[in-house]
């Protein structure tokens, strides 16, 4: 599948601001699952700062903004053509070993009530991968996707409790359960072409990668669809969590107010 | 000092010098070195204790004396044990060698706290992630040293060795003309020298050097700028420094310069709020993407924390093994994993013997010194073990050297330990000395300085 990709970020401070210093995850990595054609990240009025790819396989961009300035665009246009790997990670270059990811934090915490839903979910599976996906099916039963009861800092423990919350809080639940069981688990933030019907509609989206011994290899899971990627997703960057794996990260020096507009257009190009 | 009655040779230079000296003499020459040391602003403000944040470490006035033999085996093992520590970093931070020999457990590499995701695949200039390596060690006998812990992130107290030395030569000049006594005071050069050695890829000319401070507050405040004066670098706060483009600036009345090398003197976590901690003040935003792509160095690299936890520490003669083939010389103490459920049963019924560490802590702060506590401070800390027992690690009490200290009542031996300090960059360089600190309360085995601790000058005699 070829997908074009349109990301448009608008920053608005409602005072001028001496300086932005953004740190990117907005390049996609080829590999098996997907090819980069052409991919451009422009930020208006910027420098472009130091780029290298990361332990993890991802590709990181600096960019600073000299102020005064009230308003910065960041925009990600990209054609990429994408193969369904039913979410094994294959040829992804990384040098990060798995147990690295068995590492806790804030919003990723199992609390018991997480351990339970992860023991009761796992009863009687086969093997490792055949956890995850009842992992997967158990996170996605438990947490109802329901924008706008959740927010940024929400943390898995808190989004079970509520019983609902959007992808960023199924990728962290996902983690907290696969964690409390030894998995390996991780973050990835990305796109998602949304097609027909009435699932989630999230274009900037966000799941979670499961190691698989077996396989020796990651394999992607997303609770808010209930589906490993497919041909439908591209795969952006991993982390921890949300705020480790995040596409842009960044600050303003300044005492301005900082207002976020976002877009993201994903479509399929006809062949 | 004494063997068998006997004056130990390294001492000899000091018994008459003690002898001739009248109590009063002492006395004047004690309150002399306190108002030196309270002039020049040393002081050490100690955490979470309260009450004189600008309290003096006291100083004993009394050398502690190796001689050169005994010194150039020290420094063989010291040297080696850098190497090793830092070849392991770069080992852990890249295809991890030694855990997949299975010469250490995975586990405690990788899921480590002190274990940085973000520096995984980059090898730091030379490959040293640890560029000064504080070792402290003590004597058990007169070969036998053991090395109770390394510090590879930020070792402090280096202001000590060379203020004390001054002070010394200052107080008691006549005993640097009898005795050959090996300078100190290359240690601000060699360091700007080993800190310009490992400028970034992306440095085509002569390196700026800069330390960066937390700022006054800081215990070791003091420290910081007297290495900065010493070494002729700028000392700069989070606040002065800025990333724009594939550099890291520096504020200056001129305009903008850039910083090639960066001295940091706080913690990982606090270095740049985009990739570690978001609240943090103290560091600079985008100071990792621009360290990661070859525009700054930063001493000690990000990560290095790794190599100086207490749990990892068990493993360090294996490293030495591995990376250098060559045998340890310098000794491990004896360590007891609390989170090896055998280990923790033989800890739990042996605490009025060892010394009981938090895996994480440092500067004497959570510690049990078995010997020395009350039942009922053994039975606290006993609970605390069994609460979390892969925090703690446990330790025999060694049979510590003491040194002649002046006390009240004249001389009486009290406990040392010895923190020398390498430097690697392109070289690996150790100046013939280093802090000497002092239990100075009797029988005492805990010689931090936040937990009554003394300083000694440190005496390296030439052959």
């Amino acid at each position: 599948m070829i997908l074009t990709v349109t990301h448009r970020t608008l920053y608005r401070y409602d005072a001028p601001v001496r300086g932005v210093v953004q740190s990117h995850r907005l390049t996609p990595a080829a590999f098996e699952g997907q090819q980069p054609r052409d991919w451009r990240v422009t930020v208006s009025g910027s420098v472009i700062g130091g780029g290298f790819r990361d332990g993890a396989g991802d590709w990181v961009q600096a960019h600073t903004v000299q102020g005064p300035v009230s308003e910065i665009e960041v925009l990600v246009e990209g054609v990429i053509e994408t193969v369904d790997t039913a979410g094994v990670l294959r040829g992804h270059k990384e040098v990060v070993a798995p147990p690295v990811y068995l590492r806790k934090t804030a919003p990723t915490r199992p609390d018991g009530a997480l351990r339970a839903l992860a023991q009761k979910a796992v009863a009687g599976a086969e093997d490792p991968l055949d956890q995850a996906h009842r992992l997967m099916a158990g996170v996605a039963d438990a947490i109802a996707y329901r924008p706008g009861q959740t927010d940024a800092g929400t943390t898995a423990a808190e989004a079970l409790a509520l019983g609902a919350g959007v992808c960023q809080d199924h990728a962290h639940a996902l983690i907290a359960c696969a964690c409390s069981l030894g998995l390996p688990a991780r973050y990835v933030s990305g796109y998602l072409m949304v097609g027909e019907g009435d699932g989630p509609n999230e274009a900037a989206h966000a799941w979670a990668e499961i190691w698989i011994e077996g396989l020796s290899a990651w394999v992607g899971f997303d609770a808010a669809n209930r589906c490993c990627p497919n041909a439908q997703y591209i795969r952006l960057g991993s982390g921890f969590d949300a705020q480790d794996a995040a596409p842009i990260r960044g600050t303003a020096r300044g005492t301005g107010e900082e207002n976020l507009d976002v877009t993201v257009a994903i479509a399929a190009v006809q062949q | 000092m004494y063997d068998d009655g006997q004056v130990r040779p390294p001492y000899a230079g000091l018994e008459a010098w003690t002898n001739t000296m009248p109590a009063e003499l002492r006395h004047l020459k004690q309150a002399e070195a306190e108002a030196l040391f309270r002039r020049i602003g040393i002081t050490f403000a100690v955490y979470g204790e309260g009450g004189d944040p600008d309290r003096l470490i006291p100083f004993d006035m009394f050398p502690r004396v190796f001689t050169g033999a005994e010194w150039a085996r020290l420094e063989r093992g010291i040297k080696q044990r850098a190497r090793a520590l830092n070849a392991f970093l770069v080992d852990v931070y890249g295809r991890g060698e030694i855990v997949r020999a299975g010469r250490i457990p995975a586990h405690l590499v990788y899921r480590n706290d002190a274990y940085e995701k973000a520096v995984v695949g980059f090898t730091p200039p030379r490959g040293v992630y640890s560029h000064i390596v504080g070792i402290d060690l003590v004597r058990t006998g007169p070969d036998q040293f053991y090395v109770l812990e390394d510090n590879c992130r930020t070792p402090s107290g280096v202001s000590y060795m060379l203020e004390n030395r001054e002070i010394m030569m200052r107080m008691f000049p006549g005993l640097f003309r009898e005795n050959p006594i090996q300078p100190v005071d290359r240690y601000p050069e060699l360091l700007r020298r080993t800190l310009a050695s490992v400028a970034p890829m992306k440095c085509d000319r002569d390196p700026t050097v800069a330390i960066l401070t937390p700022g006054h507050f800081n215990s070791a405040y003091y420290e910081h700028s007297f290495l900065a004066d010493l070494m002729g670098v700028e000392l700069v706060e989070g606040q002065d420094l800025f990333v724009e483009g594939e550099f890291v600036w520096m504020r200056t009345t001129e305009g903008p310069k850039k910083v090639d090398v960066i001295y940091r003197r706080i913690d990982d976590a606090f270095l740049d709020p985009l990739c570690f901690r978001p609240d943090s003040t103290l560091g600079v935003p985008g100071l990792m993407d621009v360290y990661r792509s070859g525009g700054v160095t930063i001493a000690s690299a990000p990560g290095a924390g790794v190599a100086d936890d207490k749990a990892v520490y068990t493993y360090v003669p294996e490293m030495v093994r591995f990376y250098l083939g060559e045998e340890p010389i310098l000794e491990n103490v004896p360590t007891w994993q609390c989170s090896r459920a055998d280990e923790l049963k033989y800890v739990l019924e042996n605490l009025h013997d060892l010394v009981v560490k938090e895996v994480h802590g440092s500067g004497g702060y959570g510690m049990l010194v078995g010997p020395c506590s009350t039942k009922q401070q053994i039975a606290a800390f006993r609970a605390k073990i069994e609460e979390n027992p892969g925090n703690y690690i446990a330790q025999p009490t060694l049979a510590l050297s003491t040194c002649p200290t002046f006390v009240e009542q004249g001389i009486a031996p009290r406990h040392v330990d010895l923190r020398p300090y390498c430097l690697m960059g392109e070289r690996i360089e150790l100046v013939p000395g280093g802090l000497t600190r002092v239990a100075l309360t009797e029988g005492s085995l805990v010689v931090n300085s936040s937990q009554g601790g003394g300083v000694k000058d440190t005496w390296v005699l030439a052959e």
